[in-house]
């Protein structure tokens, strides 16, 4: 397994929410904003990591029968974890994201790519695959927020980008973000539960449509260079 | 008391649907609703595991998690209660009431993994509900689901029947009807009952 086919599988070509359609009650359900889109999306990040390491580290020692069980627990243990020190650290993401951090325990990402990678692969190769799968899970949301925020309030980062106190990052969700263009002239339906449908509707149709595209692409070159064989 | 549970039971399946506004198990909503048939089935095995399962929580949480000071293991706790309740409501089926059992099938073990389940009992302990109000959410909260997934399943048996992008085959297409489905539960949203 090299790093390379694994950065382009979890961000693009095998991307958790795009292509394997999982995970995605949250990413419906957060990203109205920038600061809960990055949140979450680094919260899964370190919990998938963790998980992926622990899991391949004692794949051979799981009975088969109660494995989906100890998944489970280690996963919740790590989510645990992780809801406590938002809730110590970064009180403002916890209460932005509420329900949905204890919640990521039944997210199908980590459980799936415990179940379907950490089992068969080495603790380097699931480290890097919890990696670029947790930043494909991040890129997404960060698009989602992106458009449902830009067009929806007319803001770029809320929560996240503090212009009031001088441009700079900020951690308490009291940041306003950028205003691009007044927040009365955006479509204000995209930032409801309606525009988090329709976004990611939208989403996975243009990555089947890059995906076909570029197989039917292939398809031809490869026809092509066949055809140039016979001729010669 | 008859007021709040009132409220409580408009608003799990109405007013704050969960698929609808809040998003809670949109994965067994997205998977399992391509027949109403399936779709009664997947609704009947929620609504009955989420109120057993707001039922024992809640019994475990203020009777042994709370007296001890452990609250900071809900989340494990409650999705291990929840994971072994639904094997336990399985071997019970499939004992005693084989006609349901083989009815919801391959839906029973699937309930585990949904977060309506999960997220009914995290809702019951933040919201401070005592025990009836407890099971009134959890039932009340999957008619609500099962309500969604049974019109968005008779949705969808149209949509088969209609023209649409290519690129749009499959989830997308469902992704947007949902969204449609969730503008018209929007009306009931900003409604107050009896305040």
């Amino acid at each position: 397994m090299n790093i390379k086919k694994q950065f382009t599988e979890g961000l693009i070509t095998n991307n958790p929410v795009l292509v394997q359609l999982i995970g995605m009650c949250a990413t419906m359900a957060i990203t109205t904003t920038l600061f809960n889109g990055v949140g979450m999306g680094l919260s899964v990040l370190i919990i998938l990591t963790c998980c992926n390491v622990v899991v391949s580290a004692i794949r051979k020692i799981i009975p088969n029968e109660i494995r989906l069980a100890i998944f489970v627990v280690i996963i919740a243990g790590f989510v645990t974890i992780v809801d406590l020190l938002l809730q110590a650290y970064i009180p403002a993401l916890s209460d932005a994201l509420g329900v949905f951090i204890p919640l990521i325990v039944v997210n199908c990402i980590i459980i799936g790519r415990a179940e379907a990678f950490c089992q068969k692969n080495t603790v380097g190769a699931s480290f890097f695959d919890g990696i670029f799968q947790g930043l494909g899970y991040t890129l997404v949301l960060i698009v989602m927020c992106v458009f449902r925020e830009l067009l929806g309030s007319g803001r770029f980062g809320g929560g996240l980008i503090d212009i009031a106190n001088g441009f700079r990052l900020t951690l308490d969700g009291t940041g306003a973000g950028i205003q691009i263009f007044p927040e009365d002239f955006g479509a204000s339906i995209l930032t409801l539960p309606f525009g988090g449908f329709i976004t990611l509707g939208l989403l996975i149709a243009i990555m089947q449509y890059a995906l076909k595209r570029s197989a039917k692409k292939k398809e031809a070159a490869e026809k092509a260079q066949k055809e140039a064989e016979e001729v010669c | 008391m008859l007021t709040n549970i009132i409220s409580i039971s408009l608003g799990a399946i109405l007013i704050n649907n969960f698929i609808f506004s809040q998003f809670l198990g949109c994965c067994p909503f997205l998977g399992c609703s391509s027949k109403v048939d399936t779709a009664t089935g997947m609704g009947l095995a929620v609504v009955f595991v989420m109120g057993l399962a707001s039922a024992i929580c809640w019994v475990i949480d203020q009777f042994i998690l709370v007296p001890l000071g452990l609250e900071f293991l809900q989340t494990l706790a409650f999705i291990l209660v929840i994971a072994s309740l639904v094997q336990f409501v399985e071997m019970f089926l499939k004992k005693s009431v084989p006609s349901l059992y083989s009815a919801l099938g391959i839906y029973l073990p699937l309930i585990t993994t949904n977060c309506a389940v999960l997220g009914v009992v995290l809702l019951n302990v933040q919201n401070d509900y005592n025990f009836i109000e407890s099971v009134v959410y959890g039932v009340t909260g999957g008619l609500g689901f099962m309500l969604a997934i049974v019109l968005f399943a008779s949705v969808r048996e149209r949509v088969q029947f209609s023209e649409y992008p290519e690129c749009f085959e499959g989830f997308p297409i469902c992704l947007v009807s949902a969204g449609l489905v969730a503008l018209a539960f929007m009306g009931f949203s900003g409604m107050q009952i009896f305040a």
